[in-house]
């Protein structure tokens, strides 16, 4: 280093040329540099480390053991999984797959709730497929002609269809019956009320406040008690709802005033520049909210709207507790079948519950990540 | 103003100011309070048609509240504001009539962040002034190239400079066809090698001939461009008068003290 370069006390200091980047010390890129720096920085971490691997590895290999490697995949009845040390009964699960879907819908007519979910599938996914061309087509046949048709489909009483009381479905189709009314009512009415609470007029504030407070405040135990067994005797004489129905709403009211309270604080993150900005161009509430203020503020609290639609999906086995057989409800009244009654009916039962429902809850956080990463467009720096 | 009426009833319908007068902007005994505190007191002002305002003052002295009345970001308590032959009341058409006339730029730009440049400067004419998709874009393409950014117009305001978004923010109130623009200290929050090429871009729409009220302490561009220079304290004009004699010999106390200390 000569003199030149170093901008000391006894010179004036210019520099002759501007200086080129240059590739970082090798010890901090590539997989070695990353695993000294994130795993093994001192001999703390570097336990830490190994001691959680040991753990995870330990963990996968039980689970592996008990699902895959001791499981029994074949039989008929009990007698196939009663054999001592033996892991998963599957045949358990298999045997009644059918039941574990449907519930006691008529196995005569498990095509219907079956097409149901396969135009279900063909539609939500190139609506969630951002690449997927014709969204609002899909959008419109999605939220308004499929409901129509999966009523008719399951419900049945028209075209021939043989009627299907709501008494008879059960496992899976209940619960994505309720989870995905619940998901699609929820999100519009909290948006609604978020708005409510945040309007300059007293009454509409006052209302969606009221109304909030009130659907936070008690527990959905109490929601679907209240609507199964209580409504009935406030109601006219003659005026039946149908049980599922009740649920539904039950279920969809509960969650948006928690999705409100979530949309609520979407909305109070957006700066106040940001409804300046529009009003000063002449933007209405209606345009300002819907083109500037919502997109913003639902895009920050994605997570949190995600966990509420993750959190409702497993509030929907609450609906065993007024008599509906959900996919819980129903695996857990296939344990008193004494056909299957081993010791690892129960286990195989609840993890191959765990299993489903974590498939459905990951997948929907999966996909938040996704639209996330989608959305951002660089703004917070 | 009988003959003015008929005129104006001769006209085409698509001329709907009234041609009576060169006033823009008439404020007249305008008070606001804040709760028990008096921020405004009795502004009376008349801006010309093309006349070119710059208003300054210590902060706190309403200047910002002053020029925010004017598209009614601001309510007032008492007094009138007439824009452009519009009176601003409560009453929500007015209120959209006087906004359509009036763009604004903010110190912190308030662009959409989630939106690219072109879709900040299509979205109001085609919501507000219902213009077809082409024709906005065509508009804003062309409000893009005067502030010298047409090849960014993809891009979102996260990615631009602080200079570059103000540009931005200046075509985008420019692609409503504003007849009147307000300024709110729009380089008070710029990076030091930002605020010229803004001012550049003020200087140009000022050379055009808009009417324009800036909040702004560029003594500069207030030498430069304004036809008079309004001085505000504790919520009311102090004085006003053209650029030449307001910074060479300023007649109220307050005025004197606040040149001398921003013109060091």
């Amino acid at each position: 280093m000569t003199d030149t370069t170093i901008a000391g006390p006894d010179r004036p200091f210019i520099r002759t040329e501007m200086l080129t980047p240059q590739p970082p010390p090798t010890a901090v890129s590539g997989f070695a540099g990353w695993a000294r720096q994130n795993l093994f920085s001192g001999p703390m971490n570097a336990l830490l480390t190994l001691v959680c691997a040991a753990l995870a590895v330990y963990l996968l290999w039980v689970f592996i053991d008990f699902l895959l490697l001791r499981a029994v995949w074949t039989g008929t009845n009990r007698e196939a999984c009663i054999a001592p040390g033996v892991g998963a009964c599957w045949p358990f699960i298999t045997n009644r797959f059918g039941q574990l879907l449907y519930g006691f819908y008529p196995a005569d007519e498990h095509w219907r709730p079956a097409t149901v979910f396969f135009v279900a599938v063909a539609l939500i996914v190139p609506l969630l497929t951002p690449s997927a061309p014709y969204k609002k087509a899909n959008a419109l046949l999605f939220f308004v002609a499929f409901p129509i048709f999966a009523f008719v489909m399951l419900h049945g009483g028209y075209f021939g269809l043989r009627t299907v009381e709501t008494r008879a479905w059960g496992g899976l189709l209940v619960t994505l019956v309720v989870a995905t009314t619940g998901i699609v009512a929820s999100l519009p009415l909290g948006i609604l009320l978020a708005l409510g609470r945040r309007s300059k007029l007293p009454l509409i504030k006052f209302v969606s406040i009221a109304f909030i407070e009130f659907w936070r405040g008690v527990p959905l135990i109490t929601v679907l008690f209240f609507a199964t067994y209580m409504l009935p005797l406030f109601l006219p004489s003659g005026w039946t709802i149908d049980g599922l129905l009740r649920a539904l709403v039950g279920v969809a009211l509960f969650s948006a005033a928690y999705m409100a309270e979530v949309v609520r604080g979407g909305l109070q993150a957006i700066p106040k520049g940001q409804y300046e900005g529009a009003m000063a161009m002449g933007l209405r509430y209606w345009p300002m909210m819907l083109l500037i203020v919502l997109p913003q503020a639902l895009k920050l609290v994605i997570p949190g709207i995600v966990n509420t639609f993750i959190g409702l999906f497993k509030d929907t086995t609450l609906v065993a507790i007024v008599s509906i057989f959900d996919f819980l409800g129903i695996i857990r009244a296939a344990f008193a079948d004494p056909n299957w009654a081993t010791p690892m009916t129960v286990y195989t039962g609840f993890a191959f519950a765990g299993i489903v429902y974590f498939v459905f809850c990951y997948g929907m956080s999966r996909y938040s990540r996704f639209v996330e990463e989608r959305l951002d467009t660089g703004h917070k720096r | 103003m009988a003959e003015s009426v008929v005129e104006a009833s001769e006209l085409p319908p698509v001329d709907k100011a009234p041609p009576s007068k060169e006033i823009a902007v008439e404020i007249i005994g305008m008070h606001k309070w804040y709760g028990e505190f008096n921020v405004l007191k009795d502004i009376n002002l008349k801006v010309k048609r093309g006349e070119r305002i710059v208003i300054c003052g210590p902060s706190g002295s309403g200047k910002s509240t002053m020029i925010r009345c004017i598209n009614r970001l601001e309510e007032f308590q008492k007094g009138q504001i007439i824009v452009e032959g519009t009176e601003l009341t409560n009453d929500l058409k007015k209120i959209d009539e006087i906004r359509r006339e009036v763009g604004m730029c903010f110190q912190h730009f308030n662009l959409f962040p989630h939106l690219t440049i072109l879709e900040n400067c299509t979205l109001a004419p085609i919501w507000v002034r219902k213009m077809p998709k082409k024709d906005a874009e065509e508009i804003a393409m062309h409000f893009l190239k005067r502030v010298r950014i047409p090849d960014q117009a993809h891009k979102y305001p996260g990615q631009l400079s602080g200079g570059q978004q103000q540009r931005v923010a200046i075509a985008r109130a420019l692609c409503m066809k504003p007849k009147i623009m307000l300024f709110d200290e729009p380089t008070s929050a710029l990076d030091p090698e930002m605020v010229k090429e803004v001012l550049d871009t003020m200087v140009g729409l000022a050379n055009d001939g808009m009417t324009m009220l800036c909040v702004t302490h560029e003594m500069g561009f207030a030498r430069q461009v304004a036809d008079r220079v309004i001085f505000m304290d504790a919520g009311q004009i102090v004085e006003s008068n053209e650029p030449n004699a307001f910074f060479a010999n300023p007649q109220h106390e307050r005025t004197k003290l606040f040149l001398s200390q921003i013109l060091h």
